[in-house]
């Protein structure tokens, strides 16, 4: 039996689920229509309606050329994860499908990492990547942001493979496939959906992450993320345009997630409902 | 070719040892079904000749030759497994083909076994289909398609028929006993179900934990139960087993008798007793029969006795077919 909701708690609801939905979203908003504004109008108070100038992405574009950036996060968010991927398919399908008594704690391990604050090996870090030279580097920052994301990118890839029946993998092995067919042509294609929503997520915990790639560039490998941050810079904090560089910097991670939502969604409940 | 012999095999899965020692010989072209309780480790037997469980101890050889160190695919056996295991992704053509394209032979080759394949298993219409769009039956044939095509020395079945209807099951049984008269191939078949293992083995294997407690063929176990765990599991309903006095003046701890080999009368006969549930079949009636100072012994008999539950009834029990069995469970000949 169905249950039954009155008709005024159903608005009710609906009317809470808005105001919560708009809250959430309202930085966002609120960031493109300051990045309509004037530089004095941006400063000038609280304002909904701007002078609607679109001077400012001008200024972004000519001046400071959002092309470089813009490419920078492309490379970097889908550099670091195919090198994921290539790391955590074989990590993940030996976990799963071969375990040992040691696997769960291996697993907890690897999401240990992700507890530490990013600020306590931030110093240990930048020594190695000056030493190395890799400061400001597509290289050590593609590198950087595998590492960061890699504990996820394993722990998703190894709960998608643990719903794959043990069976037809051991059906593959009598029908004379290796190890590496048995990946390639059984298990990789069953997990598709798995390893796609896995793939788009982590391009875009990639794409955001702020940390690394501000304090491990300056400007060859810088991404959007570092130059929204150069908007506040020592000669004043240019509100109207750092807003027009952040609805820039997040425009294609946006488009991206509204076109892949139906997959990120399928993945992400993926084996909940069969 | 497709003999198999097992000598002293074992399993320990960490401190649990599933198979102590098990020699066991498969003669080529039988049909050999390992039957037993569930856990009795006939499951993990199959596996081990399989090759998907490394053994603990003991050898495997296949035609004479070596294989407990081979993978599976280098043992030339083909599997069918309960779930049917087929690959979701691809259609019953790449299905039953996987295994060829795996041993790499040309195009042409593949085709033409898959085609032949599809034609002997009535799946010629279904071949472009996916696995998720055939019924349960027809799945199980993809699967033995796919077992088929790689022309293998010997087949192994684990439980295939137990996501099946009744009816179905029947039907499969049938087309699974006409494929191994067509092929000639061992075989050897998983159950836990007596009936497929009486009406499809030439060979029958009972287990009960990890040991082999009889093997022959399904009328020997029939007539001539090694122990108890043999008597009572072959047969349906189960044999009746009496202890005490009775078992005694026959010179025996226990003494066991079938139901359909228990003469039934209204008037005289060697027990009394009084009618409870008759499961009426309608070929035959299962009566079960509380006897005075025995217990409860099942009698089958024709389908239209006219018998009723509280009913008074004399059973005898057929003298040459009494089976005797000592303290220790085994049968005295």
């Amino acid at each position: 039996m169905a249950r039954t909701v009155s008709r005024g708690s159903k608005i009710g609801w609906t009317i809470a689920a808005w105001v919560v939905a708009l809250l959430i979203f309202f930085p966002i908003l609120y960031a493109f229509i300051t990045s309509l504004k004037t530089e004095p109008e941006a400063i000038a108070g609280f304002s909904l309606i701007p002078s609607g100038t679109f001077e400012n992405y001008i200024t972004v574009q000519t001046q400071r050329d959002y092309f470089k950036p813009f490419m920078n996060s492309v490379v970097l968010s889908i550099g670091s994860t195919i090198l994921a991927l290539l790391f955590a398919i074989p990590a993940a399908w030996s976990m799963a499908f071969s375990p040992t008594k040691r696997t769960k704690d291996i697993l907890m391990w690897m999401l240990s990492t992700k507890m530490m604050p990013a600020v306590a090996v931030l110093i240990p870090i930048f020594i190695l990547f000056r030493n190395f030279g890799l400061l400001d580097t597509h290289i050590g920052l593609t590198v950087m942001l595998t590492l960061i994301n890699l504990p996820i990118v394993v722990w998703m890839l190894y709960t998608y493979f643990r719903e794959i029946p043990g069976e037809i993998l051991e059906a593959a092995r009598m029908d004379g496939a290796s190890l590496w067919k048995e990946i390639v042509y059984v298990l990789t294609p069953m997990a598709v959906p798995g390893i796609a929503s896995t793939l788009l997520l982590n391009i875009i915990l990639a794409w955001n992450e702020a940390f690394w790639t501000i304090q491990l560039t300056t400007t060859n490998a810088a991404p959007l993320t570092a130059f929204i941050a150069s908007f506040s810079s020592p000669q004043g904090l240019f509100w109207a345009k750092l807003s027009a560089a952040s609805t820039m910097a997040i425009a294609p991670i946006l488009i991206l997630g509204w076109f892949s939502q139906k997959q990120l969604v399928r993945g992400l409940t993926f084996g909940a409902v069969k | 070719m497709g003999s198999i012999t097992l000598n002293k095999v074992s399993k320990t899965f960490g401190e649990a040892t599933v198979i102590p020692s098990i020699d066991l010989e498969i003669h080529d072209g039988e049909f050999v079904v390992f039957v037993g309780p569930s856990g009795c480790g006939k499951s993990t037997l199959l596996r081990l000749i399989a090759g998907l469980e490394d053994t603990s101890g003991g050898r495997i050889l296949i035609d004479g030759k070596d294989v407990t160190g081979n993978a599976p695919a280098e043992r030339g056996l083909a599997m069918v497994f309960q779930s049917y295991a087929l690959y979701p992704h691809m259609s019953v053509r790449n299905n039953i083909a996987f295994p060829l394209k795996m041993a790499k032979l040309d195009k042409a080759a593949i085709d033409k076994k898959v085609e032949d394949a599809a034609r002997v298993l009535n799946l010629t219409d279904y071949l472009e289909r996916r696995p998720s769009q055939l019924s349960g039956g027809q799945r199980q044939r993809v699967a033995i398609g796919r077992a088929i095509v790689r022309e293998p020395s010997a087949f192994l079945f684990d439980e295939p028929l137990s996501n099946l209807d009744a009816a179905l099951r029947g039907t499969m049984r049938l087309e699974i006993s006409e494929l191994h008269n067509t092929l000639k191939t061992t075989m050897i078949y998983v159950t836990h179900d007596q009936v497929e293992a009486m009406t499809m083995a030439d060979k029958i294997v009972v287990l009960n934990r990890g040991n082999i407690e009889q093997v022959g063929s399904p009328l020997d176990l029939y007539r001539t139960p090694r122990n108890l765990f043999v008597a009572g599991f072959i047969g349906s309903p189960r044999m009746n087993l009496i202890q005490g006095e009775i078992a005694k003046g026959h010179g025996a701890h226990t003494i066991g008798v079938r139901p359909e080999h228990i003469d039934l009368s209204t008037s005289a006969g060697a027990w009394r007793g009084t009618v409870g549930v008759a499961e009426h079949l309608g070929s035959d009636t299962f009566l079960h029969v509380t006897a005075d100072g025995i217990g409860t012994l099942t009698a089958r008999v024709g389908g239209d006795l006219p018998v009723r539950h509280g009913d008074q009834v004399y059973l005898t029990p057929q003298e040459g077919r009494i089976h005797r069995f000592d303290d220790k469970g085994m049968a005295i000949k």
